[in-house]
């Protein structure tokens, strides 16, 4: 295809990537419709964003999803769901990315029996599970079973798909969430890759052994099948050398570790969603730009593109965006294919000594860091190592915000501005979830329960936990789940079940290893605030730093901590997805001084009083202040709540935030303020 | 505003009152001087002066290097001990069961995490917790983070109050801190029975236990039992390294594998052995032994080896408090020593100790 000696231009323009947005909310009826009438408007491929409670796998009325149902995703608990969700949309054709992870496996099944109810057998299905266990461990939090038994689940379903569902994508090894966590370039390339090796090598024990030879054969077809799901940020130009170093390693890997030679199988496949962590909450309309220039950064050269793009929208950092709005995201990506002649040239970096001096370092970076990695025993027991070295690229990426030596326009340079019409509506330009969706999701799934012929479902389960249970067979997870699906259990007791074999889990958090940070003038002012401060208290001033709810995105929590840390207070870190009792238990048994609260899934209308009266109900006066991403229509019933105070993304400056907490834990000691 | 009221929560503890312990804590770790005061009342209250016995809990000591899977080990403890080994723990001659607060049957039991603080800024990251699986219904345990203070490898004096004050009412007081080498030795000091948590390939453990580093703790834990041969490996060399060291005999220390993660292996082993050496103890001899050395450690940090010499000496101040009344909590140990340098100051005039 590529073009002829005399003319630079393709025999014929490249047909576009395929154009998803991000979506689902409430319910699988209301997101039913959305992806319809998305459809409608261009987007060409789905990608199925699920709630908390789903990725989690918790039924919405379970006590851990509460204020989770329907706010970052929709609720899908069981086959009914998934065919509401589906309906209507032809599933031998549609191509769907479904971004779920630990409960990938169950989803799956879900998707495979609503296809079969459609008339459509598993082998015409097309699509992507994001299915990568490690990175919610480093990043995203949305784990559910220990790393052993997650990679044997994501094993299992790779050898069962490139057998039963050979055009599925299994697994998006991903590095777009380092990336959101704070990871460089080579740390993104390197932990991706390493992860990658991690599921590749945990496939080849599961399959390979196959007598015969065969193993081999298929481990070529495994590895054709592994798909990226990685970041661009504004940097666009590095981050697209990024993209072809990746490539590079990947072929690299492909060839040497797992003797793979169909250069089919060796082709680096990738899809994208552009960076959140860079847009601001501050003259949000400027994220449009940015978002355009990441777009280029995963588009512009030809032998490192995108198959399949979602771009976040304008108002990320301001709450859950609006259907209007992610038509705005999916125009850019339409203008960008078909208005432009971006697609009508061989790759336009060939031979550039830029391009290929900057691939070239990246490659020796991350060749360093994959090194280490596989030094501490692979991804896997590396994921402490990796964790901390996240958090502490994130500390000092906030530190050089924070000095202005990394510039960020409407936020720490040119900050004068006029107000804006785009949030001036009643909603602050956002969606908001109606309150009653839980309560509805709750009946339903209450009444699922009693509608079914629960002999089968229980027979189902018990199959499932046997199959769990005997570690060494071979026989596949994915088997049992099927019927399990089939039969009508729920996302919420197909996890029980396994968590009941597997055992529950908890990430390390990296922060206990995060360096210092460099004490400047202000921090030293600080630490002078807090030791006059534990005089007066008698002992060092304490913080709990938590998140209530499922959101597993704790870079903002982590940062807080360590900054507190650095300041000199005592900090109990909690990590994520606490109830509003551990918290309560936890501030009373820890007897700390303040209590620091993070969301950023939107459920902060029913956690937030819901911990302050599990405080109340224990005997803990102390004050609570929160942060994440808090609609500005939210902060004042939430200090009504009795809240002391909320941050928002506009709120860069940790040391302030640090500044303004010390205070507000000597008014209530009733110390007089510092000068 | 009117403070704690340090002898109301001594009382509290004494009547195995669970929910006293978080203020009880607040107030031991707190150097405020009339929180200090208070506190003394409160430890005078769960003396065994006043209890007319030994604090009946058992003290527990666990420590290790950083991801030898310690938190992951404590968890899976903390529910054989709340549920799993309630009936099993016959033998246990003192346990404080029966005392209705708590919501579960089985051994109540407090932890005590201990971290390193920084050094830069004195403040601590106290991450333990997030890793410990506990039930926040269940008021049959105490979890609490503290950080270590300014001594590397050390325990703030706060801690060493709050494990003599807990141990009057927890069955179980176990104090987890990070390292091996001198953070061991300072919980050998406290408690009844210090475990070691190593990581199965860890050679280091094994280097400090041949070069007399480390002490020999009472038992020594492998984790990760689930690694199958290089666990067994592990087990086998430590093993070896303790018989080398002559240690042999019932009293010898126990090498368990466990697996904390299911299925969860040796977890009830290892809590019988816990058990076993406990009941091996003469605990009065013990808990004295600690109680003196905490004060002259805590007197210590008070006044500098400046005050250790106007007592004569680090060997009489020792002597001094061997005189002493074994019922004595060490804050009224440190106090009696502190009243012999008042004594000795106003003999001598004017001479300002730590001036």
């Amino acid at each position: 295809m590529s073009g002829d000696q005399h003319s630079p231009r393709l025999t014929e323009r490249d047909r576009p990537w395929m154009m998803r947005t991000y979506a689902g909310h409430s319910t699988a009826k209301a997101s039913n419709e959305l992806y319809r009438r998305n459809l409608a408007k261009g987007q060409t491929g789905l990608s199925v964003a699920f709630d908390l409670p789903t990725q989690t796998g918790h039924d919405p009325d379970d006590e851990l999803a509460r204020g989770e149902v329907g706010k970052v995703g929709v609720p899908v608990s069981h086959r009914g769901d998934m065919e509401a969700l589906m309906e209507g949309i032809p599933l031998g054709e549609m191509n769907t990315s479904m971004t779920i992870n630990a409960t990938a496996a169950w989803l799956l099944a879900l998707y495979i029996v609503a296809a079969e109810e459609q008339g459509v057998p598993q082998e015409r299905l097309q699509g992507t599970t994001q299915n990568d266990i490690i990175k919610e461990f480093l990043a995203r939090g949305t784990y559910a079973f220990p790393p052993a038994p997650s990679m044997r689940l994501i094993a299992d379903m790779i050898a069962y798909t490139v057998q039963h569902v050979p055009k599925w994508n299994p697994i998006n090894v991903c590095s777009y969430h380092l990336q959101e966590a704070g990871a460089t370039p080579v740390q993104e390339i390197a932990y991706s890759m390493s992860n990658a090796v991690a599921v590749l090598d945990a496939v080849r024990e599961r399959i390979g052994g196959a007598n015969d030879g065969r193993g081999e054969k298929l481990m070529g077809e495994v590895f054709g099948r592994i798909s990226f799901f990685v970041n661009a940020g504004v940097r666009f130009i590095e981050e697209h050398a990024k993209l072809r170093a990746m490539g590079i390693l990947w072929e690299e890997l492909g060839r040497e570790r797992y003797g793979v030679e169909d250069p089919r199988h060796l082709r680096f496949r990738y899809g994208v969603q552009v960076n959140s962590l860079g847009l601001t909450e501050a003259q949000p309309e400027n994220n449009v730009q940015r978002i355009v220039l990441e777009a280029l950064a995963v588009t512009l050269g030809r032998s490192a593109r995108a198959r399949a793009i979602q771009l976040p929208a304008w108002n990320e950092a301001l709450g859950l965006p609006r259907p209007w709005d992610q038509q705005w995201s999916l125009r850019i990506q339409q203008v960008l294919a078909y208005e432009t002649d971006l697609l009508e040239y061989p790759d336009i970096f060939e031979g550039s000594k830029v391009m290929d001096g900057l691939v070239q370092e990246l490659i020796e970076g991350a060749r360093a860091e994959m090194a280490v990695v596989a030094e501490h025993g692979g991804a896997v027991e590396a994921v402490p190592y990796m964790k901390a070295a996240l958090v502490d690229s994130h500390r000092q990426r906030i530190s050089r915000i924070e000095a202005g030596e990394q510039v960020v326009v409407g936020q720490n340079r040119f900050i004068e501005t006029e107000s804006s019409p785009l949030t001036a509506d009643g909603e602050g330009g956002i969606l908001v979830v109606d309150p009653a969706v839980e309560a509805h999701q709750i009946e339903e799934v209450r009444a699922w329960r009693a509608d079914r012929d629960q002999q089968t479902v229980d027979a189902a389960l018990a199959e499932l936990a046997r199959v769990a249970r005997e570690e060494d067979s071979k026989e596949n997870l994915m088997v049992p789940t099927i019927a399990a699906a089939r039969a009508g259990a729920t996302t919420g007791e197909w996890a029980r079940t396994l968590r009941e074999v597997f055992g529950s889990y908890r990430a390390p958090t990296g922060v206990g290893e995060a360096s210092a940070a460099p004490a400047d003038h202000e921090l030293a002012g600080l630490r002078e605030q807090v030791a006059s401060l534990q005089e007066t208290l008698g002992r060092r001033p304490k913080i709990l730093v938590g998140k209530p709810g499922l959101d597993g995105h704790s870079n903002g929590a982590e940062q807080i901590a360590v900054r507190a840390r650095d300041v000199g207070m005592d900090v109990v870190y909690e990590g994520i997805r606490l109830t509003p009792a551990q918290i309560a238990a936890s501030a009373l048994q820890e007897g700390v001084h303040v209590i620091g609260l993070s969301i950023l899934s939107g459920s902060h209308r029913e956690l937030i009083p819901a911990v302050i009266e599990a405080l109340h109900e224990a005997g803990v006066d102390v004050p609570v202040v929160v942060g994440g991403i808090i609609p500005e229509q939210d902060v004042e019933p939430l200090k009504k709540a009795g809240v002391a105070a909320v941050y928002t993304p506009k709120d860069f400056e940790i040391t302030k935030i640090m500044s303004d907490i010390l205070e507000i834990v000597r008014q209530r000691h009733g110390v007089p303020s510092a000068a | 505003m009117s403070g704690p009221d340090g002898a109301a929560l001594g009382k509290r503890l004494r009547e195995h009152d669970l929910s006293a312990a978080p203020a009880a804590l607040n107030l031991l770790e707190s150097r405020a001087p009339s929180d200090r005061e208070q506190a003394k009342a409160l430890l005078h209250e769960v003396s065994p002066a006043v209890l007319g016995h030994e604090a009946p809990g058992h003290i527990v000591g666990v420590t290790g290097p950083p991801g030898a899977g310690k938190s992951t080990l404590l968890s899976a403890l903390l529910d054989y001990w709340r549920v799993g080994g309630a009936e099993k723990n016959a033998s246990e001659p003192q346990t404080a069961a029966g005392n209705g607060r708590a919501t579960k049957g089985g051994r109540t039991v407090a932890m005590l995490a201990v971290d390193p603080s920084s050094k830069h800024s004195g403040g601590s990251l106290l991450g333990d917790r997030a890793r410990i699986d506990f039930d926040p219904s269940d008021t049959g345990v105490l979890i609490r983070s503290t950080a270590a203070g300014e001594r590397l490898g050390g325990l703030a004096p706060g801690t060493r109050s709050a494990v003599q004050a807990l141990a009057a009412a927890f069955d179980i007081v176990v104090i987890e801190t990070v390292g091996v080498g001198q953070a061991e030795t300072e919980v050998a000091d406290v408690a009844d029975t210090v475990a070691v948590v190593v990581q199965p390939g860890s050679g280091d453990v094994l280097q400090f236990l041949k070069a007399g580093i480390m002490e020999t703790p009472d038992a020594l834990v492998v984790t990760k039992a689930d690694l199958g041969q290089i666990a067994l490996r592990t087990r086998r060399d430590l093993s070896a390294a303790l018989r080398s060291l002559g240690a042999s005999g019932p009293a010898a220390t126990r090498v368990i594998a466990v697996s904390s993660l299911p299925p969860v292996e040796g977890i009830d082993e290892l809590a019988r052995a816990l058990d076993d050496h406990r009941a091996s103890l003469d605990i009065a001899q013990t808990r004295l032994r600690t109680r003196r050395a905490s004060a002259l450690l805590e007197f210590t940090s008070e006044h500098g080896e400046r005050g250790l010499r106007s007592l004569g000496g680090r060997r009489e101040a020792q002597r001094l408090l061997d005189q002493q009344d074994p019922g004595l909590d060490s804050q009224a140990l440190v106090a009696e020593l502190e009243r012999k340098i008042e004594k000795k100051t106003e003999r001598m005039g004017s001479v300002e100790p730590g001036a």
